[in-house]
Order: structure tokens, then C-alpha cells, then sequence
């Protein structure tokens, strides 16, 4: 039997692309989650808030929905500052963060469903950008623009957000933060500033990451419950805190999806994928890029 | 924040339905459960609509027996273990005095223990073949599949397959993880047994699924002749998306989709269904065979376009009605809510229904399946006008309602 | 009061609860009921781990779904009677708190939270996959027609079953509370680091718990194909058992045994309520808001509350 070449070939083509995806809707958690320890399962719920919003945009002035995310980020940025703010002064002043501040989030994401179904309805809803249907062929190997365009400004996005985070000030405060956070109030920082700020802008990619989402795929209100595990699979499995993990972690959850699914059985891909990381956290807890 | 008010005004009615019975005679309380939120909420609110406008149109004539109709109805979030308190309610504390089902199999399977405790008469709403491991005789289903609901169900797409000429050898087979795929799927086995077709692939994908085209290039690396698919609205528009993408060489594709028959999913994809071979309960092309049901559509269009449900309403809302036709019928044919009655008379009686004439066969299945098998053309660009007009699709099987043939292979007839 | 003494009133209890079921005018209490003492049962098993040794479980459901499809397949397979499957489902149930316990319990808290949700999706996929319990199809659980005791509906069995089941796991959770297991899972809570130095053997105690807590879980699952008569995975593995498992002893507190006991009854039995009366979205809000209420102001549930006012009224 031949070597099947154009179909693996395929199969690492698409397994990017979509690590890509995941990538974009796995940073946000990769900060509040890694670098803060916030346990903000309510992730999801604010990508698909981010879904609806560049829906509604993009339908009625018809501009491209994610240059319509990209555009609306600093609202999604106030939002997540506001949401930090009282989950600051509720849970994490009085020292008891995690399991109250997990069961916290849960509450803000059926709110957000519940807000969704009601003004939008349980409709299905889906954005075509001007390329959803044109596909560039390269030989045997296909490059769906439904995919790439949202692969190209995701990487441009997380690669963004890791140069932010390594090059400037209040980015290597936040890094600061994630080690080593009473030293620095030590050091006479104010770290309220510093984690809103953070936060604020994971909640900024889940809104961007929602665009995405929109575009690749329709959207009903209660689809983020489905991508909670995966957003915190591809954190934990590039390890935490670090952006450069979370970009691989998303790869290697890709491209396990599309290998199964091509090669072995789609029914099977959440199983390797989830398999991966038991068998990470079994072996080398810290993730892939752990410290 | 249309919804909002429209959310809030639909509870007011809900409630003046509930609270102040108009006439001095009690109201006539059919109580259900339906999937009001949750995955299949689309299609729950869409029955909801039909049946609303139902108790509206009965109360408008007088109701039945000189009593109002009033619905009684709870959220079953698309879980199945609500279902069995929600019934419970239904018939102890509400005491209503008929009981109907949601939609779909999750969600009447679970009830059937308590209708066969009560000995209730109950109608199913699109359950697949959930009455053959209870063997109910007063279970009856609303879904023209016919009396072996997961073949009927794929019957016309392998019918219209094998009338192909030169016959087509190999198949395969996808779907979803999920209830209704699989159970579609084990008929589609049923129909390569029968066909003697060879299947080069069987599997299936998890529902949420992103990108399929992974899958859809493994379908293709096994050069299939026919490719039948069951899924859901989401996976539907992911899979017939990747075909597009990936060009799909095939001679007939589609077969057990649901979702290319709502509105939303229509207007998205557009041109991308060209080609597809799939299920409807109705075509505008063969509207002339139900005669009643232009005016209904009417009616329930202008409440789906409030209320954010599919806009058309081809698929589920005429049989959610036709099956309160068929308990209205049945209840004045007997002259009381008699349930042993009722069943009787609904195992031996045919009725005449917005859905076409309705009979009944083994097991409360429909004793002759009418699934359209249809092939889209013709469509060009996104809008939703297009599809209120004849033109779009061709009718294949079954006979009495077949408007043209099939058009192969697939990847000609997409354009 | 002694451990045994606890047990005695708690069966007593439980007994005069199913002798008083003739009483209940209708069937709906005991179908709403089954379904807040199944939250009863979770809630409590998951407070062993949870909030005992201070590790959170977020597959709950995983658990669960091991009961529920444990009774399917002996259902298939050798249709045994009702007292077999439960403990079958509980000891399954149990068996894989155990292995995943031991391999995940040597990680970080947190770690053992991303552990136990990788656990439930590979656990989803399996049972999707496993054709004899009939997969993605769902499979068919007939309520048996002849009843003992002279019982006329199955529903009624049912709830026997599980009030019997919830004493069962109340007494569990007490005796492991007051129990030296008990202190040394509040000594791994407060400071595992600690604890360790101090000579508490802090892994066998966990992996103890986790296989108490995951034994429970499943127990509450045993019934379950039998309440709704169609099992199929979705509904098996619902994520209303993980968010309602760690909320309910949140509500309700997480110190003692009768935090998630009240949890439970508090926000089942409102869940129950606005199900069949406020029906709709608003149903989903009000549990969200509840939630986000209850974490903010009583940091330390109800149970909370209660032990500050005895303080402030010393």
C-alpha cells in the first residue's frame, strides 16, 4: 500500500490550524489560570459572549467579524477588569480564592448563558467572513481560509501577548506576579493593578477567541460548557504560565485530534487528547514547559 | 432586547393560560414537557410555537368536548432525569387529563414507565423506535418514518441510491456520537444488508467536533460511491462545510442530516447544500399535497421570527401540531377522554391531518413511512427568500411525491 | 455520640422515612425526592475528599456514570436484583477512586482537579464506544413488574433504595469525620507539607478518601437507569453532577457531614421547585445567581453561619 502522504499531510495541516484555534481560546485561561491562579471557569462563556457580540456586528454593519473582536477587545478588556474587581474584593482578600472562586465563575457562566438565550435565542448563529469559502490549494495539501485566517491572527495574538509579557514593563510584572507575588508587595507594587490588569486582558483574548470560534463553527448559547476542559487541558499541558506552552500544548492537542480522527476513529480524539494529559500529569506534572 | 420582551409577554400569556379559567366549565389540561433549553431547545420552542397555535385555533372553534384547551407544560432542559418528575407533576399534582410528549428520544423514553403505570394514552414526538422494547399499545408516535422508524428513516436515500445506474458498491457511513445519529446509522446498516452494498467506512465523531475535514479526507481516501451521514445541526454544517472545502468526490452525499431543513442553517450555508441528498418532512414543492398547511406556516412565521426558533418551520412544527390533530380528532370521535377509548379508536382510524392522512401501525410507529428524500439545486446566495418558493429541491421518493431525479455525482451537481 | 449510635439513628431514621412513604398523597414527591437524595449522596461523597482533605473533584459525574453503567451492563448481562447492582456499581465506583488516586493524589491540589475532568471525558469516551451498554444508542433498562413488599410502583422502591443509600453515606462521612482518618484529613488540608513532617501517612489517607468519596458517587449512580428507564451517555455524564457536587457543599459547608447534607436539600429542593414552576431559562439564572450569592456572602456556607452565631453567643 502506498504511503498515504497527501492525507498525513493533510491531517498536520489541519491538526495546526486548529491547534491554532485552541491556542487563541486556551491564552486567556493560560493567564488568569496559570499565571494568577484564578480558577475562572467561566472562560468559555465570555468566548461565546464574544461569538454573539461579533455576530451582531458583523451582520448589521457587515464588517468582518474578526476584525469587528479585534476592535471591540478594549470592552471586553473593561469587563474583565470589572469582574477581577469583585472577585478580588470577595474571594481573594478574604484568602479563600480557589473552590469559592471556582464556584463563583460557575455562577457567572450560567448567567452568561441564561443572558444569551435570552436576548439571542437557542438558535444556531454562524458569521461567514468574506473567505469562509474559498480554499487555497497547494498540491495535494488544503488550506481552508475558515481556518487559516483565524489560525494567522491567533498566532499573531498569543505571539503577541508572550513578547508583551517578555519585553515590557508591566508585562514582566505580571510574570512577577506568578512567582512570586508577596515579594513584590514587598517591593512596593501595587499587585491589585497588576492582576486586574492580567486578568483583564485574558478575558480581552476570550472575546477575540469567541470571533474566532463564530467563524469556524455556528454557536448556540450553551456550547462553552463543551470547551471548558479543553481550554484548561492545553494550559495545564504546556504548563503553567507560560504562553510558549500553551501554544505548543495546543499543537500537540491538534494535531492528536486530527491523527485520531484521520487515522484511527474521530470518536476516539477526546480520548487521546485527555489521555495525553493524564498520561502529562502522571509523568511530568508541571506541563511541557512547566517551571 | 426584543427577546427579552417577548420572553416576559410569552410568560404572561403562559400564565393568564394557567391562572384564570375563562369559561365555568374546568379547561381541558394537556400537560408535556419540552426541551425549552439545552442542545435541542431550537427545535422544543419551534414545537412549543405549533402546539400554542393549536390550543389557540381549538379554543377559537369552542374547544373540545364545550371545555377550553389550556397546555400545561415544564422545561425539560433537553435532560432526560427531569423527565420522570416532570410527568409526575404533571399527572398528580397538576392533574391533567392528557399527556403528550417532548421532543425527541431522550426525553419520551423516560416517561414511558409512569404512561404505563397510568395506563395513559401517549403520543411521542419524534422518539426513534422507542416503543419496541416497552410494547406500549397506547403509545403513539408523530414521525412519518413508518413502522420500523430507523429504516423508514433512511429508506429513501439507499432507495434512490440502488436506482442509480451503473448501481453503486460501497458506502460509508458517519455520524455523530449522540442518540438519534447512532440509532439512524444502525438503520443504515439494516439498509446495506438489504442492498448488498460494502462498507468501506463506519465510524463516528464526537459531537463537538471542530474541523471535520480530517474526517471527511478519511471518507474520501476509501472512494466511496455513496456517502450517508446522520448528525446534528452543528456537525452537519461542519461536515457539509468540509466537503465543500476538501471537494468531495462522491456520487450521492448526505442522507440523515438534521439541520439543513431549519432556516439558520439554510441562510448560512446556502450555495454549500447544492447537491446534498437529505431528509425533509416538507418541500414548498409538494405543498399542493397539504393543502391546510400554507395557512399554519403562515401563522407560526410570523410568532418564529419573535421568538429567535427557526424561521421556516418545515421540519418539526407541522408534525408537533398535526399530533395535537390527531388527540383532538380522536377525543371527539370518542366523545370523552376515555384513555382506553382514545387508544382504541386512534389503533383503528385514520386522520386526516395538516401533515397529510395519518394511520397507525405496530407499535404506535406510523404504518406507512413519508420521510422526503431530497436533493437541493439551484441555490444561489444566502438569503432565505428563495426557499419559501418551489425550485430548490427535488423530490425523489417516495412515489406519490416525487418531482425529478437524482442528479450525480456529487461533486458536478454542487455547482 | 458514638459511631454506632449515629448508625442506629440514622437507619432508624431512614425506616420511619419509607414507613411514613403511604402518607404521600401523590408519586411526584417521591420522583422529586429520589432526585435531591441522589444530590444528598454526591454532595456528601464528595465532601469526603473535597472537603475533608481539601482536593476537589471536578468529575463527579465520571464517578456517577461508573454506577449507572455498572447496573446496565449486569443488567445485559445477568439481570441480578436490585441489592447486587448498587453494590456492584458502589465497589466499581470505588475501584477506580482507587487506581485514580493513587496516581494523581501525589500532585499539587490543582492538578488533581484537571486530573479528575481529563478522567470524565476519557470516561465518556469509553462508554460511547462500548457497544454492549449501548453506546451512544443509549440503552433500554426495563422497571421490573412484579414488586416486593406488596409495592404497587417501582418509584416507590426507588426512593426506599436511596433514602436506605443516603443514611448509608451519611454514616460513612460522620464516622470518617470523627474518626482519626477524619483528623488526618483536616491535618492534610490545613498543611499537607506539615502533616507530612508531622508522620500523617498523607497518601494512603487520600487515596482512602478518594476511593470512600468515588464508592459514594457511584452508589448514587446504581439506581439511576432504573429511574429513567434510558440510559445514554449525555445524560449519564451531565454537568449539572460536578457543578452540583462541589456547589451544594460549598452552600452548605464543607466542615462536617451536615454542610452537604443541607446544601443539598436546600438547593436540590429549589432546583426541583423552580423546575416545575418558573420553568424555562430563568430556571438556569436562578441557579447561577443562588451560586454567586451564597460563595460571596457565606464564605463558610451554612454551616458557617450557624458556627459564628454560636461563637458570638458565647
Amino acid at each position: 500500500m502506498e504511503f498515504p502522504t497527501a492525507l498525513v499531510l493533510n491531517a498536520i495541516i489541519a491538526g495546526l490550524l486548529l491547534g491554532g484555534f485552541y491556542a487563541a481560546m486556551s491564552v486567556g485561561i493560560s493567564i488568569s489560570f496559570g499565571m494568577l491562579d484564578v480558577v475562572n471557569i467561566a472562560h468559555p462563556g465570555f468566548i461565546i459572549l464574544g461569538s454573539y457580540i461579533a455576530y451582531i456586528v458583523s451582520d448589521r454593519l457587515g464588517i468582518d467579524p474578526i476584525a469587528v473582536s479585534l476592535a471591540l477587545s478594549p470592552l471586553f478588556f473593561l469587563l474583565g477588569m470589572a469582574i477581577y474587581r469583585i472577585y478580588y474584593l470577595c474571594f481573594e482578600k478574604r484568602g479563600q480564592e480557589s473552590l469559592r472562586g471556582l464556584a463563583f465563575f460557575f455562577g457567572i457562566l450560567f448567567i452568561t448563558e441564561v443572558a444569551l438565550v435570552l436576548v439571542f435565542g437557542v438558535d444556531y448563529r454562524s458569521v461567514r467572513g468574506a473567505y469562509s469559502e474559498t480554499t487555497w490549494r497547494l498540491g495535494p495539501m488544503d488550506f481552508p481560509m475558515r481556518l487559516v485566517v483565524p489560525f494567522l491572527v491567533s498566532i499573531a495574538m498569543v505571539v503577541g501577548i508572550e513578547l508583551f509579557l517578555a519585553r515590557t514593563f508591566f508585562g514582566r510584572a505580571v510574570l512577577a506576579v506568578a512567582q512570586d507575588s508577596l515579594a513584590l508587595r514587598l517591593m512596593g507594587v501595587d499587585t491589585l493593578r497588576v492582576k486586574e490588569f492580567a486578568f483583564a486582558l485574558s478575558i480581552a483574548t476570550a472575546g477575540v477567541a469567541g470571533a474566532f470560534l463564530i467563524v469556524i463553527q455556528p454557536v448556540q448559547p450553551a456550547i462553552g460548557r463543551e470547551y471548558i476542559g479543553l481550554v484548561f487541558a492545553v494550559c495545564v499541558l504546556g504548563g503553567m504560565g507560560s504562553i510558549r506552552g500553551t501554544l505548543v500544548g495546543a499543537f500537540v492537542l491538534g494535531l492528536a485530534e486530527s491523527f485520531t480522527s484521520t487515522f484511527a476513529g474521530p470518536s476516539w480524539a477526546p480520548a487521546v487528547s485527555f489521555g495525553l494529559l493524564l498520561a502529562a500529569l502522571a509523568f511530568k506534572p508541571s506541563g511541557l514547559f512547566g517551571r | 432586547m426584543k427577546r427579552l420582551v417577548a420572553s416576559f409577554s410569552g410568560a404572561l400569556v403562559a400564565l393568564s393560560l394557567l391562572a384564570a379559567p375563562v369559561l365555568a366549565q374546568q379547561p381541558l389540561k394537556i400537560g408535556f414537557g419540552m426541551s425549552l433549553t439545552g442542545p435541542l431547545a431550537g427545535n422544543g420552542k419551534a414545537a412549543l410555537i405549533s402546539m400554542q397555535i393549536w390550543a389557540e385555533d381549538v379554543n377559537a372553534k369552542g374547544g373540545i368536548l364545550g371545555r377550553k384547551v389550556e397546555l400545561v407544560y415544564y422545561d425539560d432542559q433537553t435532560n432526560p432525569s427531569t423527565v420522570p418528575s416532570i410527568y409526575s407533576k404533571l399527572l398528580d399534582v397538576d392533574k391533567v387529563d392528557l399527556v403528550v410528549s417532548g421532543y425527541g428520544t431522550n426525553v419520551i423514553a423516560p416517561a414511558m414507565p409512569i404512561m404505563m403505570q397510568r395506563s395513559m394514552t401517549f403520543m411521542g414526538l419524534f422518539g426513534l423506535n422507542v416503543n419496541s422494547k416497552f410494547d406500549y399499545d397506547r403509545y403513539f408516535q408523530i414521525m412519518p418514518s413508518g413502522p420500523e422508524p430507523a429504516i423508514g428513516w433512511t429508506q429513501g436515500f439507499f432507495d434512490t441510491a440502488m436506482g442509480l445506474n451503473p448501481k453503486p458498491a460501497t458506502v460509508a457511513l458517519v455520524g455523530a456520537d449522540a442518540e438519534y445519529p447512532a440509532l439512524a446509522l444502525q438503520g443504515a446498516r439494516e439498509q446495506v444488508k438489504r442492498t448488498g452494498l460494502k462498507v468501506v467506512y463506519d465510524k463516528t465523531y464526537p459531537p463537538n467536533t471542530v474541523d471535520f475535514s480530517p474526517i471527511v479526507r478519511a471518507i474520501q481516501a476509501t472512494n466511496p460511491d455513496l456517502v450517508y451521514v446522520a448528525s446534528y445541526p452543528p456537525d452537519s454544517a461542519g461536515m457539509i462545510r468540509a466537503a465543500n472545502e476538501i471537494g468531495l468526490k462522491t456520487r450521492m452525499f448526505g442522507g440523515g442530516m438534521v439541520g439543513p431543513q431549519f432556516a439558520a442553517l439554510k441562510a448560512q450555508l446556502g450555495p454549500l447544500l447544492n447537491g446534498l441528498v437529505n431528509y425533509e418532512t416538507f418541500a414548498p414543492d409538494v405543498a399542493d399535497k397539504f393543502p391546510s398547511l400554507e395557512q399554519f406556516l403562515a401563522k407560526y412565521q410570523a410568532r418564529a421570527a419573535k421568538e429567535g426558533v427557526d424561521a421556516l418551520g418545515f421540519y418539526l412544527p407541522p408534525f408537533a401540531y398535526a399530533m395535537m390533530e390527531v388527540l383532538e380528532q380522536a377525543i371527539k370521535a370518542v366523545g370523552s377522554l376515555d384513555q382506553a377509548k382514545l387508544a382504541d379508536y386512534m389503533h383503528k382510524n385514520e386522520f386526516n391531518t395538516y401533515v397529510g392522512k395519518v394511520r397507525f401501525g405496530k407499535n404506535g410507529e406510523w404504518a406507512q413511512g413519508r420521510m422526503l428524500a431530497v436533493q437541493y439545486k439551484g441555490i444561489t446566495g444566502n438569503d432565505l427568500e428563495q426557499w419559501r418558493k418551489p425550485g430548490h429541491v427535488t423530490v425523489l421518493t417516495p412515489a406519490p411525491y416525487k418531482t425529478g431525479n437524482v442528479a450525480t455525482p456529487y461533486q458536478d451537481s454542487r455547482k | 455520640m458514638s459511631h454506632s449510635r449515629f448508625a442506629l439513628v440514622a437507619f432508624a431514621v431512614a425506616g420511619a422515612i419509607i414507613a411514613a412513604s403511604p402518607l404521600v398523597p401523590n408519586d411526584y414527591y417521591f420522583s422529586a425526592a429520589y432526585t435531591v437524595l441522589q444530590f444528598v449522596i454526591l454532595a456528601t461523597a464528595w465532601n469526603i475528599l473535597g472537603g475533608y482533605a481539601g482536593y476537589v473533584n471536578f468529575g463527579s459525574a465520571a464517578f456517577f456514570a461508573v454506577g449507572a453503567y455498572s447496573s446496565v451492563f449486569l443488567y445485559k448481562w445477568a439481570h441480578p436484583p436490585l441489592i447486587v447492582m448498587i453494590v456492584s456499581g458502589t465497589v466499581a465506583a470505588g475501584l477506580l477512586g482507587l487506581a485514580v488516586g493513587y496516581l494523581t493524589l501525589r500532585m499539587r491540589g490543582v492538578f488533581f482537579a484537571i486530573a479528575t475532568l481529563a478522567l470524565a471525558v476519557v470516561l465518556y469516551t469509553f462508554v460511547v464506544n462500548w457497544d454492549y451498554v449501548g453506546g451512544a444508542r443509549g440503552a433500554y433498562i426495563l422497571q421490573p413488574r412484579d414488586l416486593p413488599f406488596g409495592l404497587t410502583r417501582y418509584i416507590h422502591v426507588l426512593y426506599a433504595a436511596m433514602v436506605l443509600m443516603t443514611a448509608f453515606a451519611l454514616v460513612i462521612a460522620r464516622t470518617i469525620e470523627t474518626s482519626a482518618i477524619g483528623r488526618g484529613l483536616a491535618a492534610i488540608r490545613d498543611d499537607e507539607l506539615a502533616a507530612e513532617c508531622a508522620g500523617v501517612p498523607t497518601l494512603r489517607l487520600k487515596v482512602l478518601a478518594a476511593s470512600v468519596s468515588g464508592a459514594l458517587m457511584g452508589m448514587a449512580g446504581t439506581t439511576f437507569p432504573y429511574y429513567l428507564s434510558y440510559v445514554e451517555p449525555s445524560a449519564a455524564f451531565n454537568l449539572s453532577y460536578a457543578v452540583n457536587s462541589i456547589a451544594m457543599p460549598l452552600i452548605g459547608g464543607m466542615m462536617s457531614w451536615i454542610g452537604p447534607l443541607l446544601g443539598a436539600l436546600l438547593l436540590g429542593t429549589v432546583q426541583q421547585v423552580v423546575q416545575v414552576t418558573v420553568s424555562s431559562e430563568w430556571n438556569l439564572l436562578i441557579v447561577g445567581v443562588l451560586l454567586v450569592v451564597f460563595v460571596t456572602l457565606a464564605p463558610n456556607g451554612i454551616m458557617g453561619w450557624v458556627d459564628a452565631w454560636k461563637r458570638r453567643k458565647k
